[in-house]
């Protein structure tokens, strides 16, 4: 092997990144089939998803999508998108930077005393609300950046979680432009 | 131009208006309505397989041999399925192709109706695009589209999936417009900047290569007399892939032959030690690479591919341009001349010496000095004996495959059909059939193996029913060739299940179709048998027994670089044996 010369991809050498992309797509039958079987099909991650039409009357929706990979797969990701027949755009919000991101929580925790207090008392301090209550249970709903939410849920499960619903990131880019 | 008709009217005229002439298919209850139309006029010729999956190959042999997209028509379920193994291939080698299948009825999909698949899920991922169609309103726009999607960009298969009701329902026909495709337009014309300094690159070379693929074939015609253009004016060696043989003439000084895991001995060590290469519609596959981190360790790379995700995809480009062959090519032509460039003539000599030493090794040369015929030989003597004829050449998958590539030398595109990414075995009869289709007169040969030639036989009737004389030379060694040289490579020479107990008698099978069939087995009257088979009328299968344990050689085992080639005066039982290391054995 000859240093500074070599070409091949070397993968799990260099460091895996985490971006997030805005994928606009013609919300046509199985567009996000064809999405997810890309990521499938040729071995990427998918660290989250989420997607909604985002604008009726064009009939578009648009796909966030979290993954990681070394640059060199990001940028094939990208390019592989990009050619897909109902994409309009790639976004890489990691890329362009000044992005937003945020996701929504749903977390059932059940406990009764001290854990139920403290529950309500931590809830509170992550500026969660309550959506539902029973003398032993609470749902709360939190809105934040993913490790946030993490952060949340750990400090959760030893105060009674039952269970977690939480919908994946959405982003936007901040400034008055559309991406 | 908007008219009422029926869906399955719909389809036939979306065929008459994208100009298409051949239909490659097989009816069944879900495309009933379609054939009825079809039964009703004259203008599509229906070529009539025996399975799906030769409608499908039949088409890409048409679409290869043509340029045009090439049309398939099978009904919904196992019809569907059968052509998965076809899409898959026209997507692995970029082939422009239209697959319409039935459906069951709209009320029908979801509740497992007789003959129901997931058409659209099943080839979502081996096609370019797939539409299901719930609405006839729809149905002409998007078979319109779906020849869009077919041809342009990177070419490849499309899938349009239609319901039987829908195929019933009468509505508003859309015919083909000129209006952008709302998401999918591709790049045509390559950035001038990089088109410059690829040209400045170019000029500044010592030793530099032309490596072209595919990419030439499907750019069209123009493409490769651009090609021929530039690599004369430029005085470099050229060498191409499996895909791209035909785009430069074989039989021109500057070619140096096939590159790759069979390649040349002299294109292989050309892009190993090359310090400029100009990548041209190829995709740096690992057939072509071999051990990607010693791949032309000390070379500058130029890639023009017309798909932004083939760049930097395997190996990393310093120049990258996309865009269209033919018309990249155009502007670096365009720009070398006015800016006055000209090759390093010097340079150039010294270079070419060096290739000159390279080609006197003689990679592919081989002794015939026997009864016994050489499957090297008998390839070489075919490719003699039809020189200067109008003639189509397709393969199946193996040995036979790479020995055709190697010993058959093409100098025009599109002359040249062969599953080179999928390498699916079966493909070459109907692909031949295909050709044929398209180019009645012409001589039409399917070069096979004695194991591929048994996946799509039953083709044989297609080609007797349509009167197409389509040759099929099965090179005969009784073994799956290329399964039994890996075994040899790589398994201690254990035989596994690669030795063919009970072939059929090649020649009493042909007879059995109503086509002719031949035998030769002697070396001496082998051209005499190969005049026979140009001559007789109507189809052959021409069973050229061949020595059962020949090689293909040279070869890069795999997980080595291109300067590790084994050649064949090297290539001992203990060489083989001892060829491919630990890591190169999990490789393919």
């Amino acid at each position: 092997m000859q240093p500074g010369s070599v070409y091949a991809i070397k993968e799990g050498k260099d460091k895996t990144e985490q971006h997030t992309l805005s994928v606009l797509v013609d919300n046509e039958p199985g567009v996000l089939a064809r999405v997810i079987g890309l990521f499938s099909g040729r071995g990427y991650n998918i660290e989250s998803l989420t997607v909604s039409e985002t604008e009726h009357e064009k009939h578009r929706s648009r796909i966030t999508v979290v993954t990681m990979g070394p640059p060199q797969v990001i940028e094939q990701i990208k390019a592989q998108l990009e050619r897909m027949v109902p994409v309009h755009r790639v976004i890489d919000l990691t890329v362009t930077g000044k992005a937003i991101e945020r996701e929504l929580l749903l977390i059932k925790v059940r406990g009764a005393g001290d854990d139920r207090v403290e529950a309500l008392r931590l809830a509170d301090a992550f500026r969660a609300r309550v959506i539902d209550a029973t003398t032993e249970s609470f749902v709360f709903e939190l809105t934040g950046r993913t490790d946030k939410l993490d952060q949340f849920i750990l400090l959760m499960q030893p105060l009674g979680l039952v269970e977690v619903s939480r919908t994946g990131v959405a982003a936007i880019t901040r400034g008055p432009e559309a991406t | 131009m908007t008219r009422q008709m029926t869906g399955a009217e719909m389809v036939v005229q979306a065929l008459i208006d994208q100009g298409v002439e051949h239909l490659f298919g097989y009816p069944g209850g879900a495309v009933l309505p379609i054939y009825d139309e079809l039964f009703q006029q004259d203008k599509i010729q229906h070529i009539l397989v025996r399975q799906e999956g030769g409608a499908g190959h039949s088409a890409e042999g048409y679409a290869r041999s043509t340029g045009k997209v090439g049309v398939a028509l099978v009904t919904s379920g196992p019809g569907a399925t059968n052509m998965v193994t076809p899409l898959t291939d026209a997507l692995m080698d970029s082939i422009p192709m239209v697959c319409i299948t039935g459906q069951v009825a709209t009320h029908l999909i979801g509740s497992d109706a007789f003959q129901e698949a997931d058409t659209v899920g099943i080839t979502r991922p081996c096609t370019k695009h797939n539409w299901l169609v719930k609405d006839v309103n729809d149905l002409g726009r998007i078979l319109h589209e779906a020849f869009y999607v077919a041809r342009s960009g990177r070419p490849g298969p499309v899938v349009v999936d239609i319901p039987k009701d829908v195929q019933f329902a009468t509505g508003t026909y859309e015919g083909p417009t000129r209006v952008e495709h709302k998401t999918y337009r591709p790049q045509v014309e390559g950035d001038p900047a990089a088109i410059q300094a690829a040209v400045e690159l170019i000029a500044k070379a010592k030793k530099p290569i032309f490596y072209t693929g595919g990419g030439v074939i499907n750019s069209g015609p123009e493409a490769s007399a651009l090609l021929r253009e530039l690599v004369r004016e430029t005085g470099f060696p050229i060498t191409s892939t499996l895909m791209g043989l035909g785009a430069y003439p074989a039989s021109d000084k500057q070619w140096l032959g096939m590159l790759g895991m069979h390649g040349t001995y002299e294109a292989n060590n050309a892009m190993h030690d090359c310090d400029v290469m100009i990548n041209v519609g190829a995709r740096f596959d690992d057939r072509i690479t071999g051990r990607l981190d010693a791949f032309s360790p000390g070379s500058k790379k130029i890639h023009i591919d017309i798909d932004p995700s083939s760049i930097n995809k395997n190996v990393r480009a310093d120049i990258g341009i996309v865009g269209d062959v033919a018309h990249v090519l155009k502007a670096m032509l365009a720009a070398w001349k006015s800016a006055g460039h000209k090759a390093d003539k010097a340079a150039l000599k010294s270079w070419w010496g060096e290739i000159d030493r390279w080609r006197a090794r003689n990679s592919l040369g081989f002794r015939q000095n026997s009864e016994t015929i050489l499957p090297q030989h008998a390839i070489r003597t075919l490719y003699e004996r039809t020189r200067g004829k109008d003639v189509y050449i397709s393969t199946e998958v193996g040995q036979h495959q790479m020995w055709a590539a190697q010993y058959f030398g093409f100098d025009e595109p599109n002359r040249w059909m062969t599953s080179g990414g999928l390498g699916t075995m079966g493909y070459g009869l109907p692909a031949a059939i295909g050709a044929q289709t398209a180019h009645r007169d012409a001589l039409c040969i399917d070069i096979a193996g004695d194991a591929s030639i048994l996946m799509n036989i039953q083709e044989l009737s297609t080609a007797i029913q349509h009167e197409l004389p389509v040759k099929v030379f099965i090179l005969n060694n009784q073994y799956m060739g290329m399964v039994r040289q890996w075994q040899q490579l790589l398994h201690g020479n254990r035989l596994s299940h690669s030795y063919t107990d009970s072939l059929p008698d090649f020649v009493k099978l042909a007879e059995a179709y109503g086509a002719t069939g031949m035998r030769c087995e002697k070396a001496s009257e082998l051209e005499g048998a190969i005049d026979a088979m140009i001559a007789a009328k109507g189809p052959v299968l021409f069973d050229c027994r061949v020595a059962n344990l020949a090689n293909c050689f040279p070869m890069i085992p795999s997980g080595k670089a291109h300067n590790e080639m084994l050649l064949p005066e090297d290539a001992t039982d203990d060489a083989i044996a001892n060829a491919i290391d630990k890591a190169g054995r999990a490789l393919v």
